[in-house]
């Protein structure tokens, strides 16, 4: 089995078994080697010189732009917007399409999954509109009742946002089923893509969705590069959300005349390295292939779920199958606080998430106030499944409730 | 394995047995204190009379650091004045901060069990939570 550590320096060096991928990723040396040869041979600033330098930049920079259409399959590059997160990109939508489109009576519709990134906007849309915010809930298992959903959309409604992929379940969503129930209605569908462009492939066409976020931190590419798909004719008609330098045509003393998309909404020195370093991890991620990655990260998660299965004292949040995990595994021990437990893993060297993962409506409607999360990568190998199985199975124990029994 | 973590005998069995952790009615004073990141809170419950911390407890739900300290805590400070108790978790907090001297870290007898967390900074505001809301609570009453 190829050993793809090797491609990740940080792995390479320290012994921590790093299985909080779904809040971060590593990143590969090539893109590494990518970010470090922007600023070492082509750095300038883009889009603004006429010399060589500051060409080759743009060139960079556009590159990326479309690198990332192919990847998620949107019809222009014009449609692919950079910005720092997922995070940025939903607040770009709410500031941008939500205060110009949704109005007083109207309704805006979230699912409970949503990561508070993708929820406090829409909070805040309504706050300023008055509109009415209301929430699509899953089951007890994490699933979707399509038919419950459909009946929350209805002529008044005026945006559906879902996370594609929840970062708390793992579970995927069937945004393209979503994205069809809101525009029979006359809504615009927002996907959240920060944990489903790392594990499945994506195309923004096929789904059928008029906006669709991710980041490039969470799909080992560099902090602080972030994506906003938006449909042509939505951003050609939408204002600028932040306004400066490098958007204008053209600028008077009391007025201005805005660029073109993408332009539009990148206002200020654009993050071109970062930029640079996306499209080396889409790279990097396409040579590996979605097969394998899969392929890789359902052979581990699976393991320790089956495993975990047998620790007493563990319960684990959502679906009983590996495959609807997407790699992530929440879960709590009985008793035993998750800052606690936690503490623990890091004290046999395995890095984990304890708390509400940013998705506090999420955990209550489960009935869960914090939980431990466990995100295996296709880069995890069924010995760091090992040791975070070892250090989780002796938890209670060194906690002081007695000595765990296997069921 | 080996037990590497810093959950001690004392932690653990503060955590799972607290001597006062239960309500008190008529208390003098009551103070919630609250880790909003962590999700840690707790509700002290004091009685005074005149300089003397008479009698106290706990209610709450958090880590295991959270309330074991509030419970070694309490079984340090009651029945001291007011102001001793309030000296004690200044010397609590110098020893989170790594800053107490070995004999500051004897004084503080069995909360001196959590020396180790001066090396853990995402959970120094656990081991905090019980003396920072006592520290409030008497800082309000005077
Ligand atoms: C589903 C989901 N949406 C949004 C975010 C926010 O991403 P970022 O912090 O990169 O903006 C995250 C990351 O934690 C996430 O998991």
């Amino acid at each position: 089995m190829k050993n793809y550590k090797k491609d990740f320096p940080l792995l390479m060096q320290n012994p921590t078994v790093y299985i909080d991928n779904a809040a971060t990723a590593q990143r590969p040396q090539a893109v590494l080697d990518a970010v470090n040869g922007f600023y070492q041979r082509h750095n300038a600033n883009p889009l603004r010189g006429i010399y060589e330098l500051s060409v080759e930049a743009t060139e960079d920079y556009e590159n990326s732009r479309r690198a990332v259409q192919r990847f998620i399959g949107a019809a222009h590059p014009e449609e692919i917007i950079f910005t720092r997160n997922t995070t940025e990109s939903i607040n770009l939508i709410a500031y941008s399409y939500g205060l110009s489109n949704v109005a007083e009576g109207d309704e805006v519709l979230v699912s409970i999954m949503e990561h508070h990134s993708g929820l406090l906007p829409w909070q805040m849309v309504c706050r300023q509109t008055g509109a009415k915010l209301r929430f699509i809930e899953c089951e007890s298992d994490g699933s979707l009742d399509l038919n419950k959903v459909e009946a929350l959309i209805n002529d008044k409604t005026k945006i559906v946002a879902a996370t594609q992929v929840s970062n708390v379940l793992g579970r995927e969503y069937p945004i393209r089923e979503i994205a069809r129930m809101a525009h029979k209605n006359g809504a615009v569908m927002v996907a959240d893509g920060a944990q489903s462009t790392p594990h499945i492939p994506v195309n923004v066409t096929e789904l059928g969705v008029d906006f669709f976020a991710f980041s490039g931190h969470k799909l080992y590419g560099p902090m602080g590069i972030g994506v906003l798909y938006g449909k042509e004719e939505l951003l050609n008609k939408m204002p600028p959300f932040l306004t400066g330098g490098e958007m204008i045509e053209s600028v008077a003393r009391d007025s201005a005349v805005y660029a073109e998309i993408p332009h539009k909404f990148e206002a200020g020195t654009v993050n071109a390295a970062g930029a640079v370093g996306l499209n080396a991890a889409i790279d990097y991620v396409k040579g590996v292939g979605f097969d394998e990655i899969h392929r890789r990260e359902f052979e581990v998660s699976g393991y320790a779920l089956d495993r975990m299965r047998e620790i007493d004292g563990i319960n684990i949040i959502g679906s009983d199958k590996a495959e609807e995990h997407n790699g992530i595994i929440t879960f709590t021990v009985d008793d035993v606080h998750p800052h606690d437990i936690s503490e623990i893993l890091a004290s046999d060297g395995v890095a984990v998430r304890a708390g509400h993962h940013c998705a506090q409506p999420l955990l209550k409607h489960l009935g869960y106030r914090a939980t431990v999360r466990a995100s295996f990568a296709f880069y995890n190998t069924k010995e760091d499944a090992d040791k975070f199985l070892e250090s989780i199975s002796t938890v209670r124990e060194r906690m002081g409730y007695g000595k765990q029994k296997l069921l | 394995m080996e037990n590497r973590s810093f959950y001690n005998e004392i932690l653990t069995e503060h955590n799972i047995h607290p001597d006062f952790k239960h309500d008190i009615p008529d208390a003098d004073i009551v103070l919630d204190g609250v880790n909003p990141s962590c999700g840690d809170e707790i509700q002290l419950k004091l009685k005074i009379d005149g300089d003397i911390i008479t009698d106290g407890a706990f209610v709450g739900d958090g880590c295991a650091i959270s309330q074991a300290s509030t419970d070694i805590m309490l079984g340090m400070i009651i029945g001291r004045k007011k102001e001793e108790a309030v000296k004690m978790g200044n010397t609590f907090m110098r020893m989170i901060r790594g800053e107490a001297s070995e004999e500051e870290i004897e004084s503080l007898e069995e909360a001196s069990a959590l020396r180790d967390i001066s090396h853990m900074p995402a959970r120094v505001k656990c081991a905090m939570l019980g003396w920072r809301t006592l520290s409030e609570a008497l800082k309000n009453e005077s």
